[in-house]
């Protein structure tokens, strides 16, 4: 059976010392461990920026795509392989600037892939630019007299959108974040994984310790029942999205795949691809 | 008696004209004629004009013919627009409700239609009772359109059947007392074989489900949709499944991805479409991820014309996306060739590992034309280099798999995730044999160099077609569905004693310059026909390094085919 060790290689990433994405990375790594998957049996497909590059940094099939786009792809990688592990990464920008269309979507259709998002609230790989999630008022490359645009709360755009799993977590609480990924892969749906994952070098303000006190640890609040949608999104609003763990969960849904009609249990990747003769003379009588 | 026949119907869009031709079409072309059927619409679902032309003959035109014999008109509106192409002493008939007026030029027969329609049982059957005044002008029984009346309205109940045959048995009489049954006007009987009466989109569809497509995620785009309709329609009988995605570029992306999770996946869209697919085109030329983009040509720039014939992408598909990849277009011209085709653009991007772009445009796409049986022999399924678990053999879990390796041909092993021994990483930045991001200077040029030399040199067999004349004077070379118009233009100048040859391009990337150069060396002149307003295709010819000493265009871009006459007036005036 693989174990952490398996999920790594040899390639150092270019992240810069401190940043968060390391712990996402070694979250997603001793997750797939502990559920006991196998490398090949994973396939991380992820967007541009310095989170986009985590695909390259576990050890398992990995896809790094164009901007934006990383959830169409990892939607497509299922729907042809559904017994593969589908993992969607990338970051703020990656996923609800460029790429918001796709999520809202991809929410809405909910296909069995689990989505990591590294929310640092800037561009990093750029160099500095404000974010979709940079506050008002942010001070940035692009913004030097501050943000005069609202930030984005993604976990509430979520929850909107009708998603069936919806969690939080923050780099420097690994051990939650090895929770929530092993239990959004489990998810038989759709699931968001937004991690606050601070960038060291570009933002000043949204830094651990920026977390660390103003982020609202739903596992340590007594009673919070994340099968309450009501609850969930009060809860969102109360914090203005700065809560971590298990937000929302719904199982009674139904993922995508198991809705098509005439869809097979077996993946479509290993399927026949000669079209039976019976199959074409009756489709050729249409156009008789 | 008449060897063809030229027939429209005209009324407004949504009020039946495309049901009236389709039963009018279909009956013919069950009755062994071929038929050619070309639809006027706009963008819009109800009111405005729309007609439906169709040439019923013989033997195969592929292009509307340039008069009409016989207009069936529904309003007084569809006779001013169209009474002028009607040949003198040719048949309108009309609809009494809207006292209908014409030129003197045709002979109006005014039938109540909707009266005897309403007699029926409905108005709504006056296609029905204009179809018997059809059937009685070109000297065919009523009964031809039995079957289809049985076809379509069985379901309904027996009374609904009998009350269409009604309709159109009574049209037929009411037409027969006017003196409608002119001789002059009677089709010779066909040959009563049965072929298929299918359009381009039909056949794309079927061709690709021929061809083991199984994933086609798609954005609704005119002149499209009819493929990914068809294939929701037809996946579920083979485990298959079209996505509608929220635009065009989740549409390619996830293509992409399907295609990297191993199914023969495609997408289909039009000239809008395939602008917002060009980055992702670029991430499958660069990932070596095999996909295949169907793009129905129609009216551009921008929103441009939607509903109508253009076939201005050429350079967009060829030249799109930033940076250099490989890439292969191919342009079919017939049904039949639309289903084939499918086959060996799936074939061509797994054995290439790049994208394939099939280009049709809208005249091809749409136009229902007799096509002849499509056979599953026809059809091959060949991977191309794909490895299994076996084939790797390896043990070792952290071993490397080289799936960009460096090759002679340039076709590296591919690898299917879910593969034991195959791990590998796949990234639209530059990357070395193994997959990762690499950017040094002597691995970028070996990178580039291996992706492009897959197809340096290569020329698709059968990207150029050739009929007609040797020592032609004049060669016309043509793309897509322009195919029928030139070989109808090509068969009056030949029988004038002209000499001129026909040279139809299946293929414009890689660009067939050996072949092409050949086909017209020994022409005086070559004309290149083109629903484009710059040019295209002749300018593709001198980017590829064709050489001809006199190369001129035949453009039309004003949103209609290209009717027979205006080539074959055109390469007149060239003599």
């Amino acid at each position: 059976m693989a174990t952490v060790k398996d999920f790594r290689n040899d390639i150092r990433p270019n992240w810069c010392p401190g940043c968060g994405d390391f712990s996402v990375q070694a979250s997603i790594q001793r997750a797939l461990a502990s559920m006991g998957k196998e490398p090949h049996e994973v396939a991380i497909i992820s967007g541009i920026g310095c989170s986009g590059r985590i695909s390259g940094y576990v050890n398992s099939y990995g896809f790094h795509g164009v901007h934006g786009r990383a959830l169409p792809t990892a939607q497509g990688v299922k729907l042809a392989n559904r017994d593969l592990t589908v993992i969607a990464a990338g970051g703020d920008g990656d996923g609800f600037g460029i790429g918001l269309n796709h999520f809202m979507h991809a929410v809405r259709r909910n296909i069995d892939i689990t989505y990591i998002t590294m929310d640092n609230q800037i561009y990093g790989l750029t160099k500095g630019q404000h974010s979709p999630t940079s506050a008002h008022g942010f001070k940035a490359k692009t913004t030097p007299a501050g943000n005069i645009e609202n930030a984005l709360v993604p976990t509430q755009i979520a929850l909107a959108a009708g998603i069936g799993f919806l969690a939080q977590g923050f780099s420097s609480d690994v051990n939650q974040l090895v929770s929530l990924i092993e239990q959004g892969i489990n998810y038989k749906g759709f699931a968001l994984i937004n991690v606050f994952s601070p960038c060291v070098t570009y933002n000043k303000i949204n830094t651990y310790d920026f977390f660390r006190e103003n982020v609202k640890n739903l596992d340590k609040v007594e009673g919070y029942d994340p099968t309450d949608r009501a609850n969930a999104m009060k809860t969102i609003i109360e914090t203005n999205g700065f809560c971590t763990g298990l937000i929302y969960r719904d199982d009674s849904r139904v993922p995508y795949q198991n809705q098509i009609p005439g869809y097979r249990e077996e993946p479509i990747v290993k399927l026949d691809l000669n079209l039976d003769e019976s199959v074409f003379e009756a489709a050729l009588k249409e156009f008789a | 008696m008449l060897e063809q026949l030229s027939w429209k119907v005209g009324g407004q869009q949504g009020e039946g004209v495309e049901s009236t031709g389709e039963t009018f079409a279909v009956a013919l072309n069950r009755q062994g004629y071929y038929v050619y059927s070309f639809r006027h619409f706009s963008s819009r679902i109800k009111g405005g004009h729309s007609n439906d032309k169709v040439r019923v003959s013989l033997k195969q035109y592929r292009a509307s013919a340039d008069h009409t014999d016989v207009l069936l008109a529904f309003d007084q509106e569809s006779i001013d627009l169209n009474v002028g192409e009607v040949k003198p002493g040719g048949i309108v008939i009309a609809d009494e409700k809207f006292n209908p007026t014409a030129p003197d030029h045709v002979r109006l027969f005014v039938v109540p239609i909707t009266k005897i329609a309403e007699e029926c049982g409905s108005a709504i059957m006056k296609n029905m009772v204009s179809l018997g005044a059809s059937a009685c002008v070109l000297g065919l029984p009523v009964d031809i359109f039995s079957e289809v009346i049985e076809e379509r309205f069985s379901r309904k109940g027996q009374k609904i059947v009998d009350q269409n045959m009604e309709a159109a048995r009574r049209g037929f009489e009411y037409m027969k007392e006017l003196g409608g049954a002119d001789p002059a006007f009677a089709l010779k009987p066909a040959d009563g074989k049965r072929r298929l009466f299918m359009m381009g989109n039909d056949a794309l569809g079927l061709g690709a489900l021929a061809a083991g497509a199984r994933i086609m995620p798609a954005y609704p785009i005119t002149p499209a949709s009819d493929v990914m309709e068809y294939l929701i329609r037809k996946f579920p009988q083979v485990g298959g499944v079209v996505v509608q995605t929220e635009d065009e570029i989740a549409a390619m992306t996830m293509a992409i991805g399907a295609a990297y999770g191993g199914a023969r996946a495609l997408t289909c869209t039009s000239g809008p479409g395939l602008s917002l697919m060009m980055e992702a085109i670029g991430l499958s030329g660069m990932t070596e991820t095999p996909v295949v983009i169907i793009d129905t040509q129609r009216g551009g720039p921008s929103t441009g014309l939607p509903t109508k014939q253009e076939q201005s992408d050429y350079l967009a598909a060829l030249f799109g996306t930033h940076g250099e990849i490989p890439k292969i277009v191919l342009t079919p011209a017939t049904p039949e060739e639309c289903f084939t085709v499918m086959g060996r653009a799936f074939n061509y991007a797994e054995k290439y590992q790049c994208p394939v772009i099939v280009m049709t445009d809208l005249q091809l796409s749409l136009s229902k034309q007799t096509t002849e049986m499509l056979s599953l022999d026809d059809v091959k399924i060949d991977r191309g280099n794909l490895m299994t678990e076996e084939a790797i053999g390896a043990e070792d879990p952290k071993a490397e798999f080289k799936r960009y390796q460096l090759t002679e041909d340039g076709i590296s092993p591919r690898v299917l995730p879910g593969t034991k021994g195959g791990l590998h990483h796949v990234t639209g930045v530059e990357h070395a044999e193994n997959g990762r991001p690499n950017e040094t200077a002597p691995n970028r040029a070996a990178m580039m160099n291996k992706r492009l030399r897959k197809l340096a040199g290569v020329e698709l067999p059968g990207s150029v077609e050739k009929t007609g004349d040797d020592n032609a004077d004049i060669a016309i070379i043509g793309v897509g569905s322009n195919i029928g118009a030139i070989a109808e233009a090509m068969e009056k100048l030949r029988a004038d004693g002209l000499k001129v040859a026909h040279i139809q391009l299946h293929a414009l990337l890689p660009f067939p310059t050996q072949s092409l150069t050949a086909a017209i060396s020994d022409a005086k002149k070559v004309l290149v026909v083109e629903n484009n307003a710059t040019g295209q295709v002749r300018h593709l010819m001198s980017y590829f390094g064709v050489e001809h000493s006199d190369v001129s265009g035949l453009n039309k871009y004003d949103g209609r085919p290209f009717l027979p006459s205006e080539i074959y007036k055109h390469v007149k005036g060239m003599f």
